[in-house]
């Protein structure tokens, strides 16, 4: 095999999604009534930023062979919180965004912390964790309501150039300076690692706790960007309990849409983001052809389970039954 | 080899793991420029010595130095730096990264925070061509490598890491035989370099033709030490031989007259592991499956319980070929097989469920009245099977985490005696529990067999195929070597069989060659 393909196999989970995703936004623009306009893709942007960051989130927990579960809490409180904050003189502003980002990192570092070093499942610690920035949320808001700064929020919100969608370019900004550095640092690998296989990363000398932390601590970083751009949309902080948990579980969709293994060890954010995109892509797609809404639920989760399947394939091929319990 | 001062030695080191002692006051000196091979049967503290050098595990006693100060580790990665780098057995890769990113893994080139891959190839080509195994694509994913592939890849790694002492622990097992050679003028290479290697191999040809000093261990300690090619096989078996042994073995009936098999096996192969494998098990007998660790003896009972895909060859039970697809095929009326796993805590039991619910789970179907369970059936299969095994629980409905390892291992063989089953494989059911229960599960085997069971009884214990077994088949690289019964089933016979070198002796080869 050559270079490139090697490279090409490395990265199908991710090309795959992409391949989804544009099949899908294709068809959806083409029955638009108003077609490939920069309204209609700035409207689909907006849509789908807020769960690629959610999602992209996820990724990084998910990597290390963890889930978790709480990000779209985090999600939550970050939005109540720059409701608060994210107001005023720019300068007032700028520190709302830095004081959000910080908890949305906290809120990870804790999640980190309980499962690495106290050992805890992922899936309880961060049904816990949620719970608890849930109830914090609920307390900053217990009604929605608060506001945002509305420049910032229009200028992060609308289009560049007069047609690139601000959200899309502030998504791939995070990529470029988030994920792409994580996952190329010694760290990242060691996340990898520990969630491919914690024993040979150990017996190998690996970072492993650093590298794990690190992949919670980011994780909660990114759904508090994402938290942003939810109060950038709504100009309010709202402590939705059903919206949170959607989050949690679409995040959970769009990863494995975007070929992110949940067994850990393989998959990027990349993908991901285009699980999450596309995974919205679904919803639209009803709209265009005055389906019911109703049927959107039913929908989305056929289309999830036929792309879900594409990677059971592999089974058949174990030679030995005992693998397929590993 | 005492003329050139040590580069590395151990003194007195010593290990226990629960009661069991793996290493009593074991010696070694290892010099540099020379090839070091040792020796020793299964469970003679072979494995346990080198994690021990390679930080794995911190001795109980005892002493090391390097260049003559003395060291500790505390962990693999402080032996790495003090420059000793072992192969492991059990491979340290990670499946999900390339063999560049394994490769370079404890120290990967940086720029800028963040890894330079371009640098990281080179130096994942290097190594790859220094370990011989430039054929590798650096970015090829491990886990699409054949084992072979992922052996050379770890040599690689451990070479990437600049040893000066270098431990080889059977790390030629999975290869083909041009790796092997391929292998080994890289070892010569990096002897002549002036590196310490460390072999650990069962294959006496690869000692001869590598080694420039031999060590035997036997029972944890060091028996001796002396240049290679001073000691005939002979020899170095002699040496090998000698555990302590225990008269607790039940009496074995003289041989019946052979009816039909209960199972027999014609020309079993799967994958590259297991090669026309042939042989019968009779009712009433316990025939052994002996051998060096790792040599099939695992997959043929796993072949035969229908875990494995993709089988050739033919299984016969009763005389009528079958074919068994799942392990609830193997347990059906027709067949009654059972299987004892290896790892009671994985494939035997549900830890956490109590004794009760183990005991059934392998049974339900006999204990069920229209789908649901009868629990005065259930009582009255259990009862007799606590009776018969004398397993000590404080109640029916602790969990089975709660027992004791004896008794958990009785609960595994006793939830596959609910069944009463025709014929009972086991896998190294007597590993890490004492000695008492062990002499009552010899005791159980030879009445099961006695009241008409078939057994396969696979050990790494010598003594224990010596003991209970009426024929033994000898494993080696997936084949039967050697079959031998009654009387020549000596440790001396099965060591030599074991290490597949003819021993003088009138060699009975299995009937698959």
């Amino acid at each position: 095999m050559k270079d490139w393909q090697y490279r090409l196999a490395e990265h199908r989970g991710t090309l795959t999604a992409l391949f989804i995703f544009v099949v899908m936004f294709v068809i959806y623009t083409a029955n638009h009534p108003a077609g490939f306009t920069a309204n209609v893709v700035q409207t689909a942007a907006n849509k789908g930023v807020l769960l690629a960051f959610v999602a992209m989130a996820q990724t990084l927990v998910v990597i290390t062979a963890g889930i978790d579960l709480s990000i779209g809490m985090i999600f939550l409180l970050t939005n109540c919180l720059a409701s608060w904050l994210v107001v005023g003189t720019p300068l007032e502003t700028a520190f709302g965004v830095v004081v959000v980002l910080a908890v949305g990192a906290l809120c990870g570092a804790i999640n980190g912390a309980i499962v690495i070093y106290g050992r805890l499942q992922p899936i309880v610690a961060t049904i816990a964790t949620g719970a608890v920035y849930f109830g914090i949320a609920l307390l900053l808001r217990p009604f929605p309501g608060g506001s945002v700064n509305e420049n910032l929020a229009d200028a992060l919100t609308g289009r560049m150039f007069g047609s690139v969608p601000a959200s899309l370019v502030a998504l791939a900004a995070v990529v470029l300076l988030v994920w792409v550095p994580f996952s190329r640092s010694v760290y990242g690998r060691a996340a990898y690692a520990a969630g491919s296989s914690e024993t040979a990363a150990y017996m190998s000398g690996m970072p492993i706790r650093r590298g794990k932390f690190l992949a919670y601590t980011l994780a909660g970083f990114v759904a508090a960007i994402g938290g942003l751009f939810l109060t950038f949309f709504t100009y309010t902080g709202d402590a939705a309990y059903a919206s949170g948990n959607a989050y949690t579980l679409f995040s959970i969709a769009a990863v494995v849409l975007g070929g992110v293994s949940l067994f850990g060890g393989k998959g990027s954010a990349i993908g991901a983001v285009f699980g999450a995109l596309a995974f919205r892509t679904i919803g639209d797609l009803l709209f265009v052809f005055d389906l019911d809404p109703l049927w959107q639920p039913l929908f989305q989760g056929l289309i999830l389970l036929v792309a879900v399947s594409l990677g059971a394939f592999a089974l058949f091929r174990v030679r030995n039954r005992l693998e397929w319990f590993l | 080899m005492e003329s050139a001062a040590p580069l590395f030695r151990m003194e007195g080191i010593s290990k226990r793991y629960g009661g069991v002692r793996a290493l009593e006051k074991a010696d070694l000196s290892i010099r540099a420029g020379a090839i070091h091979a040792i020796l020793g049967e299964n469970g003679a503290g072979k494995s346990t010595l080198i994690k021990v050098m390679a930080g794995v595990v911190a001795p109980d006693e005892g002493q090391m130095t390097l260049d003559g100060r003395a060291v500790e580790f505390a962990s693999p990665a402080a032996a790495n730096d003090a420059g000793i780098v072992c192969v492991f057995q059990e491979l340290s890769l990670i499946p999900e990264l390339s063999v560049a990113d394994n490769i370079i893994i404890s120290n990967p080139p940086t720029r800028f925070g963040m890894i330079d891959r371009k640098a990281q190839r080179r130096l994942a080509e290097e190594a790859l061509a220094r370990a011989g195994a430039a054929d590798i694509h650096p970015l090829a994913l491990v886990k699409d490598l054949p084992l072979s592939r992922r052996q050379m890849v770890e040599i690689a790694k451990a070479l990437a890491r600049k040893p000066r002492i270098l431990i080889l622990d059977e790390a030629t097992s999975a290869l083909t035989a041009a790796d092997v050679s391929k292998v080994f003028a890289v070892l010569k290479r990096l002897r002549s370099e002036g590196l310490a290697l460390l072999y650990i191999s069962h294959r006496m040809n690869e000692i001869a033709e590598l080694a420039d000093d031999c060590t035997v261990f036997r029972n944890g300690s060091k028996v001796a030490s002396y240049p290679a090619g001073s000691k005939s096989d002979e020899e170095v078996i002699e040496m090998m031989i000698g555990r302590e042994y225990h008269n607790v073995y039940p009496p074995k009936p003289d041989r019946r007259p052979h009816a039909t098999p209960v199972l027999e096996v014609r020309d079993l192969s799967w994958a590259d592991r297991l090669h026309d494998i042939s042989f019968s098990l009779h009712a009433g007998e316990i025939v052994g499956l002996g051998g060096l660790d790792g040599q099939g003896q695992r997959d043929l009972l796993l072949a035969l319980f229908g875990v494995l895909r993709g089988l050739r060859g033919t299984v016969l039970v009763d005389g009528k070929p079958v074919d068994i697809g799942s392990p609830a095929q193997a347990r059906e009326q027709g067949i009654g097989m059972a299987l004892i796993p290896e790892d009671r805590k994985t494939e035997g039991l549900m830890l956490p469920m109590t004794v009760r619910d183990n005991l059934s789970f392998a049974a339900l179907d006999r204990l069920t009245r229209g789908g649901i369970i009868d629990s005065a059936r259930e009582d009255d299969f259990i009862d007799r099977m606590m009776t018969l095994l004398a397993i000590k629980a404080g109640s029916l409905d602790a969990p089975v985490g709660a027992l004791s390892g004896g008794n958990q291992q009785k609960v595994v063989i006793a939830k596959w005696l609910m069944r009463q089953p025709r014929i009972i494989l086991l896998n190294d059911p007597t590993r890490g529990i004492d000695v008492g229960t062990k002499q009552e599960i010899y005791l159980l085997l030879r009445r099961l067999a006695d009241e008409g069971a078939a057994i396969l009884f696979y050990s790494t214990d010598y003594a224990e195929l010596i003991g209970c077994c009426d024929r033994v088949l000898v494993l080696y690289d997936g084949a039967v070597k050697r079959e031998l019964a009654g009387a020549e089933i000596t440790e001396h016979a099965l060591i030599a069989s074991a290490l597949n070198i003819g021993s003088g002796e009138t060699v009975q080869q299995g009937a698959a060659l």
